[in-house]
């Protein structure tokens, strides 16, 4: 057929033409904008409309944020050097406030000699939270840390004897083992039962004992911190992750004991998740600043943060429970079936079968649970903790800094913007990697 | 129904409190520390400063009872309580003694079955207007509207005094005091009423403070004080008298700069009774002997910690005033040590 276009007709092309570039329009910077700015009137007067807003939005913003005020001592301070460096009216935003109590908004009250602690509290929650988080990435071995943090947190944070935390280990080692003699030797209900109520009886009666006469033979520990000392952000984180990492657990037993056949079980549930849900999360901070002070036996002092980390944790299950129940529901009932067909048992069945599945489909209800229950910390300043919003108000009664509002409240919004997004973002990375293609 | 189921609370608080804190001055001394309501933050009365230490007038009264019982002014623990909390917190036992800018009222003092041991500071309430409003008296503030923090006794007086004056007013319900300032300021109120020194304070804070003016009618008795639990009496004893302590210091001239001075002995034998040289005052109190020196030592007399908080060298600049001793026009009198 080589010869074929010696013979063509006259009017039958036989060379193909050169490619040409496209038109200017419709490629590059011109042509995305023509798309997608102005592909028709309306659409160019949205944008029109839309960059004029942005403009003036930015036009106030800007000038506002790059304000020489990094070195100001108190806010008249501030509008002289702004006065003086010819800002317009004054206006600009007061850097001096951040400047000077950007450690307190992140640190609170904490002895400064020790704030390694609280930062090696939270370096150590990140390799800690890694086997867990990127398991493909990181060895499996470092679990046995994860396992062990729950312990080291609270005694970098509240240091004091480093037996305490030991004894409340050992209430998990004695559980265990005899849950493990008894499961063999009698039946795993029996186990599980003198199991549990022997670890409770350890951590109420003899822990606290135990622990104090090893301290008198063998001290070792560090200097104790006060609940009192805490505050700012350390406060909110510290409230977030206790309460976001005991929520998961705690919503997964009451989702599926929910969901369970033992009708007592099922109720107890059902009532504690209606009860938490019912009531507003300020109602249960109530309760622990200042009724249970009330009711508890006279000269009990019962520590005004840890009552706090415990309804801020029931609260977030009783909300983890119902998400997870979701992700129950969504589980066609085959999964189930095809789990007793395969002779496992009711936990074998749940572990290896529903609840990869479950949470699975359930990583965005859950994440944002987290979520909200993470910048629902700040509700605590309402019964006097100092959290980052309560600390804006003690900052602001300083005479020097009375009166300054954004510059404090953007600061903590954009830190806490960095948490909440951060947290968004391993969310999306999670679903991505454990999208199955099942839809 | 809410309140009174408030109110039950508190009594059932009141009750179960009064078994549980017989002795609260061996409690401190024996915890070695004293716990302090405070405000979360109010100008000149209690904030934190950048270092995590508490400073302010409310503050000075706590300092000075701990240097009194401990003789260490900074063996305090403040603890910041809400208008929301502060009561239950004293009710419960968690706190010794609260300092915090509590207005004395026959309800908290009978009902709530708390004590007042005395006033520190007189205030009222005022009103704050711009000037070009043109206003010069509050009676002129028909159809106005007024920034007003909910829940407060200066809401309930508000009415009250427009209602007895029969004129009208709108009211812009607001939470915090910086909201009110944000409100004022932004001009979604005429009027700004709380505390006189709370107005001072907000004023001093403006731009243009002079473009402001606080009217001259104070429409309420706030007399501000310390208190404690009702039924222990040899604790309320111990506060009442630290705080006249320092009341009585500035009628006698004693100061931070000549206490040491005047510790070695007088001729005046009551400035000798209340420093300890004379008489056993310490000991009936179960304190030192020296125990209003050390509260002296601590922050000053009251004219030094008016002055070095509130005073009208300071940002919030208020004047003595109703706070002024009962020998110059005030209203503070200090019963005799003897």
């Amino acid at each position: 057929m080589s010869g074929t276009h010696s013979h063509t007709v006259a009017f039958v092309r036989d060379t193909m033409l050169p490619e040409q570039d496209p038109p200017a329009s419709e490629v590059g910077a011109v042509g995305w904008m023509r798309h997608n700015l102005f592909s028709n009137w309306f659409n160019s007067i949205l944008t029109i409309a839309s960059i004029a807003a942005i403009y003036f939005v930015l036009a106030a913003v800007i000038p506002w944020i790059l304000s020489p005020t990094w070195e100001g001592t108190s806010l008249s301070n501030c509008r002289e050097t702004l006065a003086a460096a010819g800002h317009g009216d004054a206006h600009g935003a007061c850097w001096g406030v951040i400047k000077e109590r950007w450690i307190q908004l992140i640190f609170g009250f904490y002895p400064s000699h020790l704030y390694w602690r609280p930062i090696a509290a939270f370096v150590l929650l990140g390799a800690a939270l890694a086997p867990v988080l990127f398991s493909d990435k990181v060895p499996s071995q470092l679990l046995i840390f994860s396992a062990l943090y729950p312990f080291i947190f609270p005694w970098l944070l509240w240091g004091g004897t480093i037996w305490m935390p030991i004894a409340a280990l050992a209430g998990f080692v004695i559980g265990g083992l005899l849950f493990k003699v008894l499961s063999e030797k009698a039946s795993t209900l029996i186990g599980v039962i003198v199991a549990v109520a022997t670890a409770v009886i350890w951590w109420l009666f003899l822990a606290a004992p135990v622990a104090g006469i090893v301290d008198s033979i063998l001290p070792i520990g560090i200097e104790a911190v006060e609940s009192r000392k805490f505050g700012g952000f350390m406060l909110s984180v510290t409230i977030g992750v206790v309460a976001i990492a005991c929520s998961l657990p705690i919503g997964i037993v009451l989702a599926l004991g929910r969901q369970s056949d033992l009708l007592i079980v099922k109720y107890i549930c059902v009532g504690f998740i209606e009860f938490i849900r019912g009531v507003p999360l300020i109602t249960l901070l109530f309760v622990a600043s200042t009724l249970l002070n009330i009711f508890m036996p006279p000269g009990t002092n019962f520590d005004i943060i840890l009552r706090v980390l415990i309804m801020v944790t029931l609260f977030a299950s009783a909300y983890m429970a119902e998400v997870i129940r979701g992700g129950l529901a969504a589980l066609p009932k085959g999964q189930y079936e095809g789990a007793d067909s395969l002779g496992l048992n009711y936990w074998q069945a749940q572990r290896l079968i529903i609840m990869p599945q479950a949470l699975k489909i359930s990583i965005p209800g859950i994440v944002s649970t987290f979520i909200g229950v993470f910048k629902d910390t700040t509700l605590v300043s309402i019964i006097g903790l100092l959290d980052p919003l309560g600390l804006s108000n003690a900052i602001r009664a300083d005479a020097n800094w009375n009166g300054i509002v954004w510059e404090l409240y953007g600061f903590i919004a954009l830190l806490f913007f960095v948490f909440c997004f951060s947290m968004s973002r391993y969310s999306m990375y999670l679903e991505r990697k454990l999208q199955t293609g099942h839809r | 129904m809410k309140k009174s189921v408030i109110l039950g609370a508190m009594t059932f608080a009141g009750l179960a409190a009064g078994a549980a804190s017989a002795g609260t001055l061996d409690d401190v001394k024996a915890r070695g520390k004293l716990n302090c309501g405070v405000t979360t933050g109010l100008v000149g009365f209690a904030a934190p400063n950048a270092n995590g230490e508490w400073e302010g007038f409310d503050v000075a009264v706590c300092r000075a009872v701990a240097a009194a019982v401990l003789g260490d002014s900074n063996a305090v623990e403040f603890v910041p309580t809400t208008g929301k909390t502060r009561f239950t917190a004293l009710a419960s036992g968690e706190i010794d003694m609260l300092a915090r800018n509590t207005t004395w009222t026959f309800s908290r003092d009978v009902d709530l079955k708390f004590e007042f041991v005395g006033v520190n500071y007189y205030d009222g309430q005022g009103f704050m207007v711009p000037k070009e409003l043109g206003v010069s008296s509050a009676k002129e503030l028909d159809g106005a509207t007024v920034c007003i923090q909910t829940g407060t006794t200066t809401e309930l007086n508000l009415a009250d005094f427009f209602r007895s004056n029969n004129i009208s007013y709108e009211p812009v319900p607001i939470e915090t005091n910086a909201e009110a300032q944000q409100q004022y300021l932004a001009g979604a109120c005429d009027v700004y009423t709380t505390d006189a020194s709370g107005l001072a304070a907000t004023r001093a804070t403006f731009d243009d403070p002079a473009g402001h003016v606080i009217l001259p009618e104070i429409i309420s008795k706030e007399p501000l004080g310390p208190l404690v639990r009702h039924g222990d009496h040899e604790w309320g004893d111990v506060v009442r008298w630290s705080l006249n302590a320092l009341v009585a210091a500035e009628e006698l001239g004693i100061t931070s700069a000549n206490l040491s001075e005047m510790a070695a002995g007088t001729e005046n034998p009551e400035i000798n009774r209340l420093l300890g040289t004379e008489g056993t005052l310490g000991e009936m109190l179960g304190l030192s002997a020296d125990w209003a020196k050390n509260a002296i030592a601590a922050q000053g007399n009251y004219g030094e910690i008016f002055a070095k908080n509130i005073g009208e060298d300071t940002p919030v600049g208020l004047a003595r005033g109703l706070n002024a001793q009962w020998t110059e026009g005030g209203l503070l009198y200090a019963p005799p040590f003897r």
